[in-house]
């Protein structure tokens, strides 16, 4: 689904290589966590896959379903089926969250030349899933991300993601600043979007939210790189020793 | 506390260019119960000068083409790409072409709860209400900066409307403006006086004329109110000056918002009086320019003479390929006008290099108990917001728009009526949606 080749990346307006040889590859169906230190390049990686600004990619690839993807803009990834849930959601002033969310679900749909969906049925799938997000029709008619709490914000991803249906969805530090059922929340949100078609890649810093997505496989990326892959028991050995074990192997 | 008028400086090239103007304006109206107020009106204005280059008060807007004795001509628009403005809405439609009032497009002037009379119809013999209204407040208004084109427009405006609300009004007035001439040159005046507990809307669109010079006097009795939204039309060459001045007594409300889109010279000027305790009033204002034509200018001045006054102003402008947006706006709070509450901001989106912003926030108190806040601001498009969007989907030139919608926002949410702010909304995103690239 994802395949990530040898990427580096730098900052556009500085001299400060952030990726130095990312490899990945994450399959339809299952689903990858990556765990590392603060500042090892999670959100860098995230960022630039989804096709944000200030980036330059020096050297390797990316590709989406064996399409190359960082020649694309970002909504034109978004159309191919690229979701990030962000770390830090924006806030819009003046623009209302559901309209947001109409304007994006149809948006894609033309992009792939699908018919748009009516206001009727798109009222009658929001308010649905919003309904198990335990979003209620106050935080849809405010404005994107304005004034709601950090878990608001949180959920509000999930359901962008559950009305886009995109085929990878990246979650960047989605279980962070929520408290246990908020997590539980969202953690059911992404398991009711798993099927055999999709892939998932989840940045996190906490077993905890690995115990409700159980993920397939598990990286830890330190310093720019993916130092180390294996199983679920690689994010228990994180969560019991820290990273100074597995980043002392390395050295 | 004396607030002595801010003289015009003498200059020869001023006499000249009202001379000249007046030349061609002719002799005044001495006809009609409102003679007198246009023989002070003319006499003010010999007095002060037309608006010249160098005035302060003109320090960002060029007078010289709104001053100039024939009008600029202004090529036609045609307007048959968009349904009529307020089209949804049950109003008494009120035509002037050219600024000639046409009775043949117009609705019969009657109405539950108001009085309506052309001023052009008024005779010598009327004892009307309206001449103890028309350049009354225009004439308040001079002081302490000259308004000299409102003076103008007392003295030689053809035509115009009275407006009595006597109760709360059935339907809003519309008072629609057809340009046809591309020389023409128009000056109407309206008086609207709204009695105590009445209530009365007033919509105005179009563009009027090549030229045209409007004013506005509306007073309001206690607990009154008064709404006005008005949209100048989208003819680009067109010229516009207006002026409204309002004077509000015991817990009156005057509400006013504008929006412009296009004109090479457009001056709206308002000036409210807060003088009664406990009243509201807010003027706001959306403005959207594409091209270095284009040249919006709105200046405010808001008086709180009594307590517990509230004033707001709100002006949004939407700049693009080297547009230019002015604003000047003055809060004064004279002696004893004690828990006012002025608010004022004036933000641009520039949405290139090429376009600026000019804004001149002011604030003057004599009051010791009030809060008054000001702010300016002028930025490009928000990048995160706009990546958000796009990170859904939202082509970058959707995106653009949806993120330039939200920044007018503010100004729109200053309209009270639901179904009106849709309308002029739809209009907003009709303006962005012809120029997507
Ligand atoms: N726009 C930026 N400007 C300056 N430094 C940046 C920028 N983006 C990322 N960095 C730096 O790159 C490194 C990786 O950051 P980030 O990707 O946010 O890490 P993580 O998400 O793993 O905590 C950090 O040292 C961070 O300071
Ligand atoms: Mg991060």
């Amino acid at each position: 689904m994802l395949e990530i080749k040898n990427l580096h990346v730098k900052l556009e307006e500085e001299d400060k290589q952030i990726l130095k040889g990312v490899d990945l590859t994450v399959e339809a169906g299952k689903v990858h966590a990556i765990m590392g230190p603060n500042g090892s390049g999670k959100s860098t990686l995230s960022y630039v896959l989804s096709g944000r600004d200030g980036y330059e990619v020096t050297e390797g690839a990316a590709s989406l379903g064996g399409e190359d993807i960082l020649d694309m803009e970002a909504e034109e990834r978004a159309a191919a089926g690229l979701f990030l849930a962000f770390q830090y959601p924006v806030e819009i002033p003046g623009v209302g969250n559901m309209t947001f969310l109409r304007t994006a679900v149809n948006a894609q749909r033309k992009a792939r030349g699908e018919e748009e969906m009516s206001a009727a049925e798109f009222l009658k799938v929001v308010r649905e899933k919003a309904k198990s997000l335990k979003i209620d029709a106050d935080m849809l008619k405010r404005p994107v991300n304005v004034g709601f709490s950090g878990g608001e914000k949180k959920r509000n991803e999930i359901l962008q993601m559950a009305m886009l249906e995109p085929k990878m969805c990246i979650l960047d530090e989605t279980d962070s600043g929520l408290d246990v059922d908020a997590m539980k929340l969202v953690a059911e949100g992404v398991n009711a979007l798993r099927d055999a078609g999709r892939g998932f890649l989840v940045i996190t810093h906490y077993q905890r939210l690995l115990d409700h997505i159980k993920p397939d496989v598990v990286h830890i990326m330190a310093d720019g790189r993916i130092v180390k892959t294996g199983g679920p028991e690689l994010a228990l050995e994180v969560e019991n020793n820290g990273y100074a074990d597995i980043l002392a192997e390395m050295a | 506390m004396r607030f002595a008028p801010v003289l015009t400086k003498p200059s020869a090239k001023r006499d000249a260019d009202t001379a000249a103007r007046l030349d061609v304006l002719g002799d005044i109206d001495a006809t009609g119960c409102l003679a007198e107020a246009r023989k002070t009106a003319l006499a003010r204005l010999t007095e002060m000068g037309l608006p010249h280059p160098r005035d302060e008060y003109w320090r960002y807007t060029k007078p010289d083409t709104l001053v100039q004795p024939q009008a600029p001509a202004a090529a036609l628009h045609d307007a048959s790409d968009e349904a009529p403005l307020y089209d949804g809405i049950d109003r008494l439609k009120v035509v002037f072409v050219d600024g000639v009032f046409d009775p043949a497009q117009s609705d019969s002037l009657e109405m539950a709860g108001i009085e309506l009379c052309r001023l052009a119809e008024l005779s010598d013999t009327d004892i009307h209400w309206s001449r103890d209204l028309y350049g009354v407040l225009e004439a308040d208004g001079q002081v302490p900066v000259p308004r000299p084109l409102a003076a103008l427009n007392t003295a030689y405006a053809s035509d115009g409307i009275a407006i009595r609300a006597t109760d709360k009004a059935a339907r809003p007035v519309n008072l629609i403006y057809l340009h046809e001439n591309t020389a023409s040159d128009a000056m109407l005046h309206h008086v609207i006086k709204v009695e105590a507990g009445a209530e009365l809307t007033v919509l105005e669109n179009g563009p009027a004329a090549a030229r045209f010079n409007a004013c506005m006097e509306v007073d309001v009795a206690e607990g009154g109110a008064f709404h006005h939204v008005r949209a100048q039309g989208r003819d680009r060459e067109r010229r516009t000056v207006t002026h409204i001045f309002t004077r509000l007594a015991d817990e009156a409300t005057f509400k006013s918002f504008t929006l412009t889109a296009n004109g090479v010279l457009t001056r709206n000027e308002a000036i409210m009086d807060l003088q009664g305790n406990d009243c509201v009033a807010h003027v706001a204002g959306a403005s959207l320019g594409d091209g270095g034509d284009f040249h919006h200018d709105d200046t405010v001045f808001v008086t709180h003479g009594g307590l517990n006054g509230e004033s707001r102003q709100v002006f949004k402008k939407v700049l693009r390929n080297g547009a230019t947006g002015v604003f000047q706006g003055k809060i004064l709070v004279k002696e004893g006008a004690q828990k006012t509450d002025g608010y004022q901001i004036s933000q641009s989106l520039l949405l290139d290099d090429d376009s600026q912003f000019l804004a001149k926030p002011e604030l003057e108190i004599y009051a010791d108990d009030v809060a008054c806040s000001h702010g300016s601001t002028s930025g490009a498009i928000d990048e995160e917001g706009l990546f958000y969007l796009r990170s859904r989907g939202v082509p970058l030139a959707e995106a653009t728009d949806l993120m330039t919608l939200a920044f007018l926002a503010e100004a729109i949410e200053e309209i009270d009526n639901a179904e009106i702010a849709e309308d002029i909304t739809s209009r907003l995103g009709a303006w962005l949606e012809r120029r997507r690239g």
